[in-house]
């Protein structure tokens, strides 16, 4: 069986945002794909040492929320100080009593899995991140690098 | 009789998946494992895993509230 290759394209920095790429890559990973994701803009938040990742029920109405808060805070409740916070550890509480992985677990299992993580060096250098604030075995490239991969891919995703 | 034993119970998608396939890794050829989950998308999952990577599904039934399946290494 000739091996498929899946090219992944993660651009959200949010947590919620943060799970399909490493579920999918993981998952492919184990179903015996070559993958490979390249992180921009907001996505390379995904590559942080430390993941400090919020979601925000600002301008997501689809986001469910618990005991019908939404009904007590319309829309500009939710930009209260405080709200993305308290959403982001109800959401964590949640997802860990469901037994869904953290992202660090999912991230960690997809480098276990060999799949490749390139991060967008224009990116790095138009917000000036420092590279030591990522992860290791991240590689450094440009759009023609994934281009390299991706014009191969039998699937290719941007999330 | 399963050669290995793998417990996903409480575990979500694509956990037990994941966690089988890292511990197939380590088996040989031939050799079974049995995986018990709780996760109701393991069925189709673990269907869809062993069409993909040839291992071959032997067993997947609910017993006890629980899934089981057996696969045995390609």
């Amino acid at each position: 069986m000739e091996e498929k290759k899946l090219a992944i394209i993660a651009t959200k920095g949010t947590l919620d945002w943060g799970y399909p790429p490493f579920i999918l890559a993981s998952t492919a990973a184990a179903l015996g794909y070559e993958t490979e994701i390249f992180f921009t803009f907001y996505g390379l938040q995904l590559l942080k040492k430390d993941l400090d990742l919020k979601v925000s029920p600002l301008g997501n109405p689809g986001m469910p929320m618990p005991m019908g808060m939404d009904k007590w805070f319309p829309t500009l409740g939710l930009a209260l100080p405080g709200m993305e916070g308290m959403m982001t550890s109800m959401m964590k509480k949640t997802m860990a009593s469901k037994g869904v992985a953290s992202l660090e677990e999912l991230r960690e299992l997809s480098q276990e899995a060999e799949v490749k993580l390139i991060a967008c060096q224009m990116t790095v250098d138009l917000f000036e991140m420092d590279t030591a604030d990522f992860i290791d075995d991240v590689e450094y490239a440009g759009a023609a690098r994934f281009f390299q991969f991706a014009g191969e891919s039998d699937i290719c995703l941007y999330i | 009789m399963a050669d290995q034993e793998l417990d996903a119970s409480g575990l979500n998608c694509p956990l037990p998946i994941l966690r089988a396939k890292k511990t197939l890794n380590g088996m040989e050829a031939d050799q079974v494992l049995h995986i018990i989950a709780t996760d109701p998308g393991s069925v189709k999952d673990f269907e869809a895993f062993c069409k993909q990577t040839g291992n071959e599904l032997l067993e997947s039934k609910e017993e006890g509230g629980k899934f089981h399946f057996e696969i045995k290494k390609v």
